[in-house]
Parts: structure tokens; sequence; C-alpha cells
């Protein structure tokens, strides 16, 4: 495996401990930002390194602290996005459960590059184990100078507040996490205006994932340009994969973009192969809100080039024979898994999860659920999945935020590429069952 | 001042204004359908997406397409900015499909709606509307409830368009109705029995798009297109009291605010004015209420229908029609 | 932790004879937890301070609570009924001692989510959403927990338990009702979490 970054020293004992943490190196970037460098150099080297957004969007990360509003006289805000609920993803739990600190470093640099003083970690209600583990690590950070009044004796002064959220989907989001933030519910705002000109409270605000936020700490202690050497393209470092599903390790990798997708399921470094040497069906490979591919597609391109663990490569072929990236939440299906009721289940969730501002996502995400319901329950039509098609495709790019399109991309990547399955689930919906019946006994 | 083009017809703006009111300025049938936005409700719009419209010139410096059909209501027009309208048959597919979206858990019990006749939902239906309903599932079903002494809430026609919660915000001074739950489930209601009592809260009446929240006083009382709507005023302490009456003969059956051509209010009214002067000796009349040519209303001949100019968007010329 | 000593006599909070207050301890917590906003902003404590709530007032939030909080935070109550009933974590009817919450989503349902439940159903002879008549669980299905690669899991109380297996299961319900007993079993408290 190639040296961690993120996951740097995740094995010492302690390390989620301030005196750990620190004796391995920890807080030096931030020395080195607040003492050797100005606001604008930080930005140069986050802008170098090619870092893009973790979150799922993979937007570059120094465009967009570019945009924040620096004319304006109101405070600036930072917000970290801890609210990671999309299935298939748990990476960021990962890293803030072990090194709490790393993000805590990370959030004072960005800080510090984009003239903020307070600065809120939104994270999602159900993790509330984590919420002590960060507020020992930012009050250990107070403790020894890194947090508070005059950081290092510098004229920068920052505070980081914990702030849960109480279960929604939705509240990841950027904007309707600001909302929520503000304690109201979680509705995505309508943009323009974006959160760099009015983000929390109306002021300018960056709003970052917790992977991006955590990177910024190596990314200066290295270089940008060290950073950027790593990984492919434009496809810049490492990137945290959290692997779940039919494999036998599942868990959260950190891989150097590049790694071919093959390697990365079958390596006994990473997956490990199919649990019980099934064969491989299917992947989502980047949460569930992207596009499902079938195994031939997912280890090569439709052009026949090897897939590579990178937003370029995994996007190739655009949604016709490709996916994307999205947060790194890698769901693996082996061939017993039906793709129908992976498909009803994945939908269930998009219409709990629905703010239901706006009438595409909100009607659309019910409809598709209960249309994918009656299939799956031996009621389905031929033609219910044509309708299926076209409801996904009067969601998609109609709504106010994302989650319409993260709604409707599974449904209708689902028929593309498994039609004939839906088929059989209309047309002998008895031998359906009974093999589901039959693969429930296997666990 | 701004150039934007909607339809193959240009006009001139001022900076800030959105293509839905750009399109308003120049009229006729380049201004999208707009259920949700209303131009007196700070913060409204955006929501119901059947003012969807396309970008195909993003501006004079950047004349790439904008990547998705754009909201007409909250998004500001730029320079050199080309809009499509009904000239996009894009737009067209994608608002049947909205329509589609907004009637597949509405009753479509308009035979008994008050609101049938004055219904934004009916009449953009009418436009955008399918012939036959693909969707077999049940229909989401509410109690009806009494929202305050004299507004029933029918949950079942509502299409979450938020106008009424903005109004109670903006003009009342505590909300005591607001949005409840999430998603398909997502709800008006107060949540605990509470009455909505507030001076101006009957104008919720008014601003509803469809027949959602209805005037208790006037249920069932007559279908709107048997009414004639009289302008009239009166010396009320706490609104303007110009109103529209509508009238059968002598007798006033229900009071509204006088409601502009894209159906939003010209001015707020107060509950006293809406509620409880329903006596023509309450009123000075002043005479018939100018109405649209396509109300239902004007196929009775109420008013003498004056030639009217409408725009062709396709041909981007005036014509006139009778 | 016994709070029934020191209620704080406010009138506002007097409803029907019950009295809705935090002790002064956790006043003081929700207090500084307000600090952390803008003074204009004290709305923005909200979901904190109702996760407070739910927990020191029963396991649900009450009517009667939810105006405490609003009161508390200078809002009207209809700014926190919509809150409350936004968010899947705020509970609007009184729950078990053990709130159950088995996870449903995707990449748990494929490793074996759908048998914990039925496993559940079958125990605890209840449906999803009910209490069992003990008054000891509530069983609820949620989407995703953010647990997917040790799946099957479920939450109780806000605490994880991951790799489920009907055996586990029944062990860890045997555990509960033995801690119900004793005392307070559980993962320290949000007042305890905010440091």
């Amino acid at each position: 495996m190639g040296g961690k970054i993120l996951l740097a020293n995740i094995d010492v004992p302690g390390i989620r401990g301030y005196d750990v943490y620190r004796s391995n190196g920890g807080y030096t970037s931030v020395e080195k930002a607040l003492r050797e460098m100005t606001q604008a150099q930080v930005t140069a080297e986050v802008n170098k390194s090619g870092l893009r957004g973790r979150g799922g969007a993979g937007f570059p990360t120094g465009l967009k602290w570019s945009f924040l509003d620096r004319k304006s006289d109101k405070p600036r805000y930072l917000v970290c996005n801890a609210d990671e609920s999309e299935p298939g993803t748990f990476k960021d739990r990962y890293l803030m459960h072990h090194l709490p600190h790393r993000l805590i470093e990370g959030l004072i640099i960005s800080s510090f590059a984009l003239g903020v003083k307070t600065c809120y970690i939104y994270i999602r209600g159900e993790f509330k184990y984590l919420v002590g583990i960060l507020e020992k690590a930012i009050k250990e950070a107070h403790l020894h100078g890194f947090l508070g009044e005059r950081i290092l004796g510098t004229d920068f002064s920052l505070n980081i507040y914990v702030h849960p959220g109480a279960g929604a989907y939705i509240c990841g989001e950027e904007t309707a996490l600001l909302e929520s933030l503000e304690g109201k519910r979680g509705n995505p705002r309508i943009k323009p205006p974006f959160p760099a000109f009015k983000g929390l409270y109306g002021c300018p605000t960056v709003v970052n994932n917790v992977e991006t936020l955590a990177a910024v700490g190596p990314i200066i202690s290295m270089g940008g340009e060290a950073y950027a050497m790593i990984g492919k393209g434009k496809s810049t470092g490492t990137k945290l994969i959290s692997a779940c599903g039919n494999i036998k390790n599942p868990g959260v990798y950190e891989i150097e973009m590049g790694l071919p997708v093959e390697d990365f399921i079958y390596s006994p470094e990473y997956c490990g192969g199919i649990a019980n040497d099934k064969y491989l069906k299917a992947v989502i490979p980047g949460g569930s809100s992207v596009p499902i591919l079938p195994a031939d597609l997912i280890l090569s391109t439709a052009k026949g080039e090897k897939r590579l663990m990178t937003y370029e490569s995994l996007a190739d072929g655009d949604f016709e024979s490709g996916t994307m990236l999205g947060s790194g939440g890698f769901i693996v299906y082996d061939e017993d898994a039906c793709i129908v009721r992976n498909t009803w289940n994945l939908t269930r969730f998009y219409r709990h999860e629905s703010c239901g501002q706006c009438s595409p996502c909100r009607e659309g995400t019910g409809w598709m659920e209960k249309v994918l319901y009656r299939i799956e329950h031996r009621q389905g039509k031929m033609s219910d999945i044509d309708l299926l098609v076209r409801v996904a495709k009067n969601i998609e790019g109609n709504t106010i935020c994302p989650l319409g399109d993260a709604a409707a991309w599974p449904v209708a990547s689902a028929i593309r590429h498994f039609r004939v399955e839906f088929e059989e689930h209309v047309l002998h919906p008895a031998a359906m069952l009974e093999k589901e019946r039959h693969l429930k006994l296997k666990y | 001042m701004l150039k934007v083009t909607i339809d193959n017809i240009s006009i001139e703006v001022e900076e800030g204004t959105t293509i839905l009111n750009a399109a308003r300025m120049i009229g006729g049938k380049v201004v999208p359908p707009a259920m949700c936005y209303y131009s007196k409700l700070k913060g409204s719009g955006g929501k119901c997406r059947t003012c969807l419209v396309k970008v195909s010139h993003s501006s004079a410096k950047d004349p790439r397409p904008m990547g998705k059909l754009v909201a007409s209501c909250s998004t500001p027009v730029q320079d050199g900015m080309v809009v499509q309208n009904l000239t996009s048959p894009e737009v067209i597919e994608t608002r049947k499909g909205i329509v589609e979206f907004l009637l597949l858990n509405h009753p479509l019990d308009c035979p008994v709606c008050d609101q049938a006749g004055e219904c934004d939902l009916q009449d953009l239906s009418f436009g955008f509307g399918m012939e036959e309903t693909a969707t077999e599932e049940e229909r989401r079903e509410f109690p009806m409830i009494d929202i305050g002494e004299k507004i029933k809430l029918h949950m079942n026609r509502c299409i979450l368009c938020y106008r009424c919660v903005y109004t109670a915000d903006q003009l009342t001074e505590k909300r005591l109705h607001g949005v409840l739950y999430r998603g398909d489930v997502s709800e008006i209601g107060t949540f605990i029995q509470h009455a909505v009592t507030n001076d101006f809260s009957g104008n919720m009446i008014d601003v509803c798009p469809v027949g959602a929240l209805t005037d208790k006083t006037f249920r069932f009382k007559s279908r709107v297109w048997f009414l004639n709507p009289m302008n009239a005023h009166r010396d009320c302490p706490a609104c303007s009291g110009k109103v529209t009456a509508w009238m059968f003969g002598n007798e006033i059956y229900r009071i509204t605010g006088r409601k502009d051509r894209y159906g939003e209010l010209e001015e707020f009214i107060c509950n006293e004015c809406r509620f409880e002067k329903k006596d023509i000796n309450d009123w000075v009349i002043e005479g018939p209420r100018h109405i649209r040519r396509q109300s239902v209303i004007s196929a009775n001949h109420y008013e003498e229908m004056k030639k009217q100019s409408l725009i062709d968007p396709i041909a981007g010329t005036m014509e006139s029609l009778t | 932790m016994n709070h029934t000593n020191n209620l704080i006599n406010h009138p506002l909070f007097l409803k029907e004879g019950k009295k809705v207050a935090f002790t002064s301890e956790v006043l003081n917590k929700v207090h500084s937890l307000m600090e952390r906003y803008p003074a204009d902003q004290q709305k923005s404590a909200l979901l904190p301070v109702l996760h407070i709530a739910q927990e020191e007032f029963g396991g649900y939030l009450s009517v009667d609570v939810m105006d405490y909080v609003a009161a508390l935070l200078g809002i009207q109550p209809i700014e926190v009924y919509e809150v409350a009933t936004f968010y899947s974590m705020f509970y609007l009817e009184k729950t078990g001692t053990y709130v159950i919450e088995v996870c449903r989503t995707g990449p748990c349902a494929i490793s074996g989510g759908e048998m914990i439940m039925e496993h559940l159903l079958e125990v605890l002879k209840i449906k999803p959403g009910e209490t069992t008549p003990d008054g000891m669980f509530t069983l609820k299905e949620v989407e995703c927990l953010g647990s997917c690669g040790t799946g099957p899991v479920m939450q109780v109380n806000t605490r994880y338990f991951e790799h489920l297996t009907p055996g586990k299961v029944d062990k860890i319900l045997a555990e509960m009702r033995e801690y119900a007993n004793n005392d307070k079993p559980d993962d320290s408290t949000w007042v305890e979490k905010f440091c």
C-alpha cells in the first residue's frame, strides 16, 4: 500500500488524543501555515494540490474558496459538512472517530486562509458518540493554544463548534445544511445566491466535506505540488473509499487515485474479492446516488480500457456506460443480488429523505417507490418499466437540489443495465419471490 | 439596463430582475406559469417548478447555454441572455411532467371545489395536462380541518407552494401554521388545534393557487362563474378597503382582494372586510371588474370584450385577436 | 439522575399543573450552547436543545416541551413544531425505555438487515413503530445509519450495535432488560457530550 496521508498513523495507540497526535507530527502544518505563510499562500497551495471536494460533487476546493465574497464586511463562516448519510458511505465517520485532530487541524488552516473566525462542524445526529470525541479534541486544541484568541501569538483567532443534526439525509446538501444550522427545516435554498455570497445567516460561507478539510493539513505539510503528484491527471491525491456489500473485507481504505477498480475489488489489501467466492454482479462505486454498473462495465470502460478509481475514468462513457466516483461509497453486489429489490430499497430511501419542498422530487420519489414496490411484490406490469424511466427523466435536473437527480439515477441506471431482470419480475413474479426466499436463508 | 430575449422578443430590464418578471413586462404568451412565486411575498418561488425555462445563451459574456432548465421566478436576468419558454419543446415536455406531478396526488375534485373556475392548477392542467392519468397508485389523503373560524383547509388539494406560510409570516404578527413533516407526507397545519385568528389571515385564501384554503363564509354558496365580480371600496381603518365584491343581483356572496392578471392580490385586505361585510350597504360599488378573456366567467359575456393584443412568441410579432 | 428536586418555577411553564423546565444545571449548559451562535441567531440552537429536551423530558417531545423550548429561544411554537416533525430523530409520541432503530437501507439489506428486523418482530411481538406493552422497547425502521461496512446495524437510544446476528440481538435485548431494572445503562447524554 502506498503511503497513507489522511489515515497516516491511524494504528498508533492513543492517536485520538492530542498528546500522541502531536508527538507524531500533528499540528506542525498549522504552525507552518500561521507562522510562515500568508492567507493567499495557503489558498495557492490548495489550488496547486488540485484537491477536489470529497463529499460527492468533486468540485475543485481552491476554486470554491476563491468564490468567497471577500468584499463583504459581514463575518465569514466555514462550515464542515459531517452529515455523512449517503448509503454506502462511512469514511468521514471513520476519520473523525480515529483522527479527530486531523480534521481540527484542517479546519484551523482553512479558516486562516478564508479569514474565518467561527467555524461549525455540522454532524449528523445519529453520530452522537462522535460529538463527544470532537468536543474533546476541540477542548484539547484550545488548551494547547491552537484554538481561541490569538492562535500561536498571531492575530488569527478561531472558535470551532460542533452542531448535531437530527436525522435528515437532505441536510448533506450544503444549503439545506445551512438552513438546518440556522434551526430551520432542512429545505435546500434556491440558488443563486450561492453560500459564497449569502450562506450562514446571510454571510459569506464556505461549506466543505470532512475529508476535503482533513486533506488541507497534509497538503500544507507536503506542499500542493507534491500532493498533486499523487494520483492521476485531474484526480489528485488520495481518496477514502468505504467498501461494503458482498465483499470479504468491508471497511475504509485510503487509495491513491488511479488504482484499477479490479485491483480494488480483488486485491487482499482492499476488498479481498467477493464474499463466499461468488461472482461479481454489479457495483455502485460512489454512494447509492450514482448509477449502478454491471460487472463488465465497472471493470473496464465501454472502449475496453481498464476502469480506474478516478473521477474521470469512472465517469467515462457518461451515463450510457459510466458512473461517478461520488462520495466513495463502494457497494458491491454478488451474483445473488436482486437488482429490482435493491432499486426499490434505495428508492424508498429517497422517498423517505425527500424534503418535500419541490414538486418533482416530492411526488416523483413517492411514485417511483410505489411502482417499484409493485414490481417487486408480484403486481408489476410491463408498462411500469417504461413509466419508471419516464418519471425518473421528469425528476432529473428539474429539482431545486441534487436529491432529485440522486433519486432518479439509480432507477434509470438499473433499468438501463438490468432491464431483463425487471421484465422477469413482471413475467415470472412467483419464481422471483421463491428465489429471494431461498436466498434469505444464506445469511 | 440588461437586455434579455424571451421567445424571440427582446426587452431591457433593470439589474436584479428575474426572467419571470422580465417576461411579465413583455406580457402575453411568453409569460411562464407560476404556481408558487408571488411577487408580494418575500422568499416565495422556486418550489413548484412550473416556470422552468431554457436558457440557450447565459449572457453576452458567456454565450454557453445553462446546463439545466432554470426556475424563471428565481433566476436573475443577465445582459444578453436568451431564454426559451414556449419556443422550446423541452420546456413544454418538462412542464407537462411537472403538471403530472402536481396532479399525482391531487383529488381532481373540481366539480365540488369552490376554487373551480378561478384555480391556477385547473388552468395549468388545461394548458399542459395530459388527457389520461398514468398513475394507478392510491392518492394520499388528509382529513379536512378548520384552520380558523372562517378558513377551511383541504390538505388533499394542496400543492405545497408555501405561499400561505409566507403570508402568515409577513402579514401577521404571530405565525400559527406552517409546513409539518417532510417529503410526500408533508402538510400545512398548526400541529395543535389552533385557530388562525390574525387580522390579515384571510389573505391566505386569496394567495392559495388551488382550493386548499377556502372561505368558509362562501363554501358551496355558488360557482364563481355565476357571480359578477365588482370593484368596491369602503373606509376601513385596518386596510385599504379596496376589494372585489362577488355579486348575484344585489346580494354580495363573497369579498376577495383585487387580483391582477397573474392572479396576485393588488393589496392585501383585512379579515373584517373579507368576512364580516356582506351587505351591499357596507360598500361603494364602483363597477364591473375587468376579467381575463380566458376566464370561464367571460363565457357568460359578463363584460364586453375589447380587442386584445396578444404577442405571438413564435413569430415574434404582434397579433390582434378579437 | 434525579432532576425533580430543583425544578425552576417559571410561570410560563406551569401548564396543566405540569412543570416543564430544565434543571439549573442543564439550563446552564443550554445557555452555553446558545452562546455558540450570534446573539440575533438564537434559533440556531434549536436542534441541539431539542436533543437535550427529548432526553430530559421522557424521551419524546410533547407539545409542552416544544413550547418551553420555543420560549427559551424566543421563537414561535410553530417554528419548533415545523422542525420537530421534519427530523427523524425527534419523537412526538411517548416511546419505550429503549428505542431500537434497525437500518433497512441498501447495504444493510443485502447483508441481512431484513432478517434482523424479522427476528425482532418475532421476539418483541410488535410492529415497526409500536412499543412493547411493558413500555420497555419501541421498534423502528430507519434509513442508512452510516455503518454500511459493519451491517446489519441497529441503534438503541443512539448507541450503535453492529455485525448483528439473531443470537446477538437476543443477547442485547436481555442485557437491556437487566440494565433497565438497575440504572441508566446508556452512553452519556447529549448534555454531557457538549464540553
